[in-house]
């Protein structure tokens, strides 16, 4: 989770291709925190 | 009287009634009041613990937040993450030698870890002087729902005072116990509000949530992407962690780990902790549903786009449905806060002055005290001016300071001494202090850096310099005097 959040959000810094219908930046969070649990 | 105050009241009534019959047939010592018992099982540690979550700052922060400033509002969904994977294994070692030293209060940990009184005094300043805000923001949250859901029948000045009194009279005769059973009520009123508008307004609005995004895209590009300065990656990065490693170092947090009844309560509540913070999500979307439906809103009242967009959307009777759900989000966080800086000042400041003071007295003056508390978070209220999640920051700044003398002493030797741990306490929450008064950044501070390091939270300095003063301080007075006698933790229960 920590690399996913931290480590991730650098290369996730973008609006398309949306993931989940969301920007794909707010989509890989939504996954991280899925990931976590 | 509107259908929307109407049931905002009902509301109201109803947290007062189920307040004052969690605390029936109960004898309501220090213990009762503060941690149950230790009793609670893993619902009622979960609903306390998410009360964290689910306070003012989800319902008007988190939308506001989106409203106003866009991708920068991601950094919420990230921190609590983080901070339940590190719960998973901080939790159980704090309830243990909680539990076997039958502690009450955070102060009384650090006392007790330390061997040093004066180290819970200081602890415990820190944390009223960081709940102050944090009952501000809930008051303020509250003030925003009433106003605003009952279409101005009722000044936010009145809500607050309203909110105050209900709040008041059930923390002093419930303590904790009032606080969950209402937290019941709280959650599943949030969940299905926040729920429900996260999905009917983008869809309404917009088709779906790809529309919705796209149509911002279109209208302010950049928007929903961390910019390459100022609110970037390197700012969301480093609130994330600091924010994470201070979510279990409010008093209050800490306060809710003591009513467990074992310690399997927090490693399973770190395995659902995750999918429950999703709900953030949907607040986010009402937010960004709104961006283009009730343009303008700027400073403190983005954080009125959850309810201006609402009023647009619906009958008055829902809009109280949802000023209702958003009343109960600022009365249950607030209750926890009253009981941890009343337990704060009676237990950890006037009792360490008068040692003598038995239990019985402690507890009276604690709940004497719950008023003093209310009407002092009412002041800063009502002559404050910054916005919810400014006000939360500013809280997780003070606390965050805590957490380097707690993680050492739960090590199996503590390399921190008491002189260390307090001169480190100390200079942080003097540098937050000075950091927040000055407005400084760290870009304003040491223009020389480059610049992903100038968008650093400016809290990382101020951890930057606990950190060296603990280390320095330690290393000086070690061997000098050992205050802490033991540090080993009971064994697993």
């Amino acid at each position: 989770p920590f690399l996913g959040i931290l480590g991730g959000i650098v290369f996730a810094n973008r609006v398309t291709p949306y993931l989940f219908g969301l920007p794909f930046i707010l989509g890989w969070l939504v996954f991280c925190v899925l990931g976590t649990a | 009287m509107n259908a929307a105050l109407l049931i905002i009241f009902a509301t109201m009534v109803l947290a007062l009634v189920l307040g004052l019959l969690a605390g029936r047939g109960r004898r309501m010592d220090l213990e009762q009041w503060t941690v149950a018992g230790r009793g609670f099982g893993t619902v009622f540690v979960f609903l306390l613990s998410a009360g964290e979550i689910y306070t003012t700052f989800t319902f008007l922060g988190g939308s506001g937040f989106a409203y106003g400033k866009g991708a920068p509002t991601f950094y919420i969904l990230g921190y609590g993450s983080l901070a339940y994977v590190i719960s998973y294994w901080l939790l159980p070692a704090i309830w243990r030698y909680a539990k076997a030293e039958r502690l009450h209060t955070q102060p009384d940990f650090f006392a007790r870890k330390y061997r040093s009184p004066a180290l819970g005094v200081l602890v415990a300043l820190v944390g009223v002087v960081a709940l102050v805000p944090y009952m501000v923001l809930q008051l303020k949250g509250l003030g925003i729902i009433v106003g605003t859901a009952s279409y101005g029948a009722i000044s936010p000045t009145m809500a607050i005072w309203i909110g105050v009194a209900v709040v008041t009279v059930y923390v002093m005769v419930s303590g904790v116990h009032g606080s969950a059973w209402t937290s019941v009520v709280k959650d599943i009123m949030i969940l299905a509000v926040v729920l429900f508008l996260g999905i009917y307004l983008p869809l309404h609005y917009y088709g779906g949530t790809q529309p919705m995004f796209a149509a911002i895209d279109a209208a302010h590009p950049g928007f929903l992407t961390f910019a390459p300065k100022g609110s970037s990656i390197a700012w969301f990065d480093s609130t994330v962690l600091l924010t994470a490693l201070g979510f279990y170092c409010w008093p209050h947090a800490m306060g809710a780990v003591y009513t467990a009844r074992h310690d399997r309560v927090f490693r399973r509540n770190a395995v659902f902790m995750p999918l429950y913070q999703l709900i953030l999500l949907f607040a986010f979307l009402v937010g960004f549903a709104a961006i283009l439906q009730v343009p303008g809103l700027k400073g403190g009242e983005i954080d009125l786009a959850l309810f201006r967009l609402s009023i647009k959307t619906f009958d008055p009777w829902f809009v109280g449905v949802i000023g209702a759900a958003g009343v109960l989000t600022a009365l249950v966080p607030g209750s926890m806060i009253l009981i941890t800086a009343s337990t704060l000042l009676a237990n950890n400041i006037v009792r360490v002055a008068h040692p003598a003071m038995s239990e019985r007295a402690v507890s009276l003056l604690a709940r004497a005290l719950v008023p003093l508390v209310a009407l002092i978070a009412v002041y800063f209220t009502l002559n404050g001016g910054a916005t919810i999640v400014a006000l939360l920051l500013m809280g997780y700044s003070f606390v965050t300071q805590l957490f380097p003398a707690l993680i050492a002493s739960l090590l199996p030797r503590n390399p921190v001494t008491t002189p260390g741990a307090i001169a480190g306490i100390v200079v942080g929450v003097a540098a937050v202090t000075a950091l927040s008064l000055t407005k400084a950044t760290v870009g304003s501070l040491f223009p020389f850096l480059p610049d992903v390091l100038k968008d650093f939270n400016v809290g990382i300095i101020a951890m930057l310099l606990n950190l060296a003063t603990l280390a320095v301080v330690s290393a000086a007075t070690r061997g000098a005097i050992d205050l802490r006698g033991p540090q080993r933790l009971p064994a697993r229960k």
